[in-house]
């Protein structure tokens, strides 16, 4: 059992919760995910980590079925049956140079670390991107770990007005950059590959379906330059140019069918 | 013995086998020939005492019978149903000369499910051992150091312990319930067992190996092995594994539980091996009609004769000589294409080769397939833990099943692969003997 030591609101659908796990946390790296089991009955849902300190790790999810719902309606104090990781290899950082972490939605969350860790060797330049102002957060934590933040929105409501991709290309219009990582919706990923295709070495941190997470099942399998590739064991980060994206955005609704049907029944 | 009928086990997950009553147990010892020198406990591979517990039997002591099991094996209920008793000790029982040998198996599992287990007082010594993993190998391993008086921490990956036999054998061959039994009278023994806890991710093996005298990696099978074909990445393809894995660990197929699983209408299983029989018996369950897809012939499937027979009865199609070349559909499967085989000389495996008829293409609809064609050891520690591995990931071992870190000993499906329960319980053993040799030094 894993104690829920803060939970908050913080933006629109969209919380954070603390959780007491000192194994995890002393283990955590930039780029890892944890799986989390609710209950008994519960399913088994990947998770990446969006902060952790000496006892506890951070994620942030946003409430979009039945396993989120659930998750949400959870209160300090209160626990998760299970709580395991740091699962997949964590984020590859060196001195590269200036390095631009897009993060979109709730991908913002799994971008944190990956900037605050890449700014110790790095000059780095974090675009995030939501629909609006208020499904946007942690804003001013990004201003603190990055040399750069440019906040981008659909309906202007903050920042510029538009996709990541548009900020990231007049970016790059007067910069060089050395990398791109990318978190965020896999049609965004998609977008972001194929912007910076045969012009910046790209890495895309990939959140398909995931049971066990340690290499056992094979659900999350892609297909990375022509081969099958397992993200919990391989990834979850690849480059993003090799990556079949068509393949990995069909396999995001493998479920889609049954997930309706349950989040219809237990309303 | 009885079995549930096929008409109504097609419509639940409840054992199929139901065990021996009082009077077949009793009727079946009485043919017994107490052998001299028996054979049986030859072809037992942990070399358990078969006539000794089969006396007792007769004798209406059960909870003799399962003590005299439990000196060799820790596990009786789960391996009196799922050993492949025909190819080990009833092969070898003189009366199977005439086709007809005692059922070492069911009498086994008799004795576990209705005898008593006494656990005597164990003479501690401090010494810590970790196990990693709780499969079957981590299990005896386990259990056989701390009859020995060891100090024993289990780590274990999942939510649940058992390891394959959790996730990967179904209720209807090996009940939940009867290896979480067995589990605790292995903790009774003093085990401890912490869950959700990754070696190599959540804890390395290094600092295992600070803390504890000697490390066991039971660490079992990973990935599934794909076909390669085009179209095997499309939603509704699955390995056994997942699907399996799905019912077994995560209930899926009970509808209080939240995670999904594809019903599918028309399942093609490609593989003929116990995990094909188990992820078609699975399939069928959930209402589909199934069709096992196999490259040879009946005379080679590697599956126990018992499920192959259970899955003829549960209405399961067998299209044997048969080999999928390419899976069809637009994002979802609608279809499979298939070639049929023919047996050529035997191959390095010792089987006839199969190789594809010409011209003999032939396309089936269907809407889920399940591909079993085994897997290759779990590839999470090998890379980082820096031991000798194969090209395929198996963890290189010598005879006392010492990896190439004096300190760290593996068995089961992470030194090999694809064995059986009772292989994999017999490197625990031996492994347990080789740590304690070592470990008393």
């Amino acid at each position: 059992m894993f104690k829920i030591i803060k939970k908050e609101k913080i933006a629109e659908n969209t919380y954070s919760l603390q959780i007491h796990a000192p194994k995890i946390a002393k283990s955590a790296k930039a780029g890892q995910f944890v799986i989390i089991q609710i209950d008994e009955t519960g399913e088994r849902i990947p998770l990446t980590i969006a902060d952790y300190n000496k006892t506890s790790v951070t994620i942030i999810f946003l409430v979009i079925g039945h396993t989120t719902t659930k998750l949400s309606k959870l209160r300090k104090g209160q626990f998760v049956k299970d709580f395991v990781g740091p699962l997949g290899n964590p984020t590859e950082i060196e001195e590269f140079g200036d390095v631009c972490v897009v993060g979109g939605g709730l991908g913002i969350a799994a971008t944190y670390p990956i900037v605050k860790e890449m700014s110790k060797k790095n000059n780095v330049i974090a675009i995030i991107g939501a629909k609006s102002k208020k499904h946007l957060f942690w804003l001013e934590k990004f201003e603190k770990v990055c040399d750069k933040l440019i906040i981008c929105t659909d309906d202007g409501s903050i920042g510029q007005q538009g996709f990541v991709t548009t900020a990231l290309k007049s970016y790059m219009r007067n910069n060089h950059l050395a990398r791109v990582i990318t978190v965020g919706p896999g049609i965004m990923m998609k977008s972001v590959s194929d912007l910076t295709k045969s012009r910046v070495r790209t890495v895309a941190s990939l959140n398909p379906i995931i049971v066990d997470g340690i290499g056992m099942c094979g659900s999350c399998r892609i297909t990375v330059a022509g081969e099958t590739k397992f993200a919990c064991v391989d990834g979850p980060e690849f480059n993003a140019h090799d990556v079949d994206w068509c393949e990995f955005l069909n396999r995001l609704n493998r479920f889609s069918k049954e997930e309706k049907h349950i989040c219809r029944i237990r309303k | 013995m009885r079995l549930q009928d096929p008409h109504k086990r097609i419509k639940n997950f409840k054992e199929v086998e139901l065990g021996y009553s009082e009077k077949e147990a009793t009727e079946e010892v009485k043919r017994c020939l107490n052998c001299k020198s028996p054979s049986c406990v030859i072809g037992c591979p942990v070399n358990i005492d078969i006539p000794g517990f089969i006396q007792a039997i007769q004798n209406k002591d059960t909870d003799l019978a399962l003590e005299i099991i439990m000196r060799y094996n820790n596990l009786p209920g789960i391996c009196g149903r799922v050993c492949p008793q025909e190819n080990q000790c009833q092969k070898v029982c003189v009366l199977n000369k005439r086709g007809d040998p005692i059922s070492i198996g069911r009498l086994e599992r008799y004795a576990s499910d209705n005898g008593k287990i006494k656990i005597g007082k164990i003479k501690k010594n401090k010494k810590k051992v970790a196990i990693v993993g709780s499969g079957p190998s981590s299990l005896t391993c386990a259990a056989d150091l701390a009859k020995l008086g060891y100090d024993i921490t289990i780590f274990e990956a999942l939510q649940k312990g058992g390891g394959v036999l959790t996730f990967g054998i179904p209720n209807f061959r090996l009940p939940n319930t009867i290896i979480e039994k067995e589990i605790k009278v292995i903790e009774d023994l003093g085990v401890k067992i912490e869950y959700n806890t990754v070696i190599g991710k959540t804890i390395t093996l290094d600092e295992l190996k600070e803390k504890y005298s000697a490390i066991f990696l039971g660490v079992g099978a990973g990935l599934p092995n794909f076909m390669k074909i085009p179209g095997e990445n499309l939603n509704g393809v699955m390995s056994a594994n997942e699907f399996l894995t799905r019912i077994n660990l995560m209930n899926a197929n009970n509808k209080d539980y939240d995670t999904p699983i594809g019903k599918g209408e028309r399942t093609i299983v490609v593989g003929g091996g116990n995990v094909a029989m188990d992820a078609a018996r699975s399939a069928r369950r959930l209402g589909s009609d199934v069709t096992i897809v196999y490259r040879r012939s009946f005379e080679e499937m590697p599956a126990r004769l018992d499920e192959i027979h259970h899955a003829k009865e549960e209405g399961i199609k067998f299209m044997i000589l048969t080999n999928p070349v390419a899976i069809l559909g637009d994002n979802s499967v609608t279809g499979i294409r298939c070639v049929q085989m023919k047996l050529d000389e035997p191959d390095e495996s010792g089987r006839r080769k199969p190789i594809p008829m010409i011209n003999s293409d032939f396309t089936m609809n269907c809407d889920q397939v399940l591909v079993a064609i085994g897997t290759t050891p779990n590839p999470l520690l090998v890379k980082e833990s820096g031991l000798k591995h194969s090209i395929k990931g198996a963890i290189l071992v010598n005879e006392s099943t010492q990896t190439s870190d004096p300190q760290i000993y593996a068995g089961g499906d992470i030194i090999g692969g694809n064995a059986t329960v009772i292989q994999a319980m017999g490197e625990g053993k031996v492994a347990a003997r080789s740590i304690h040799n070592k470990l008393s030094e």
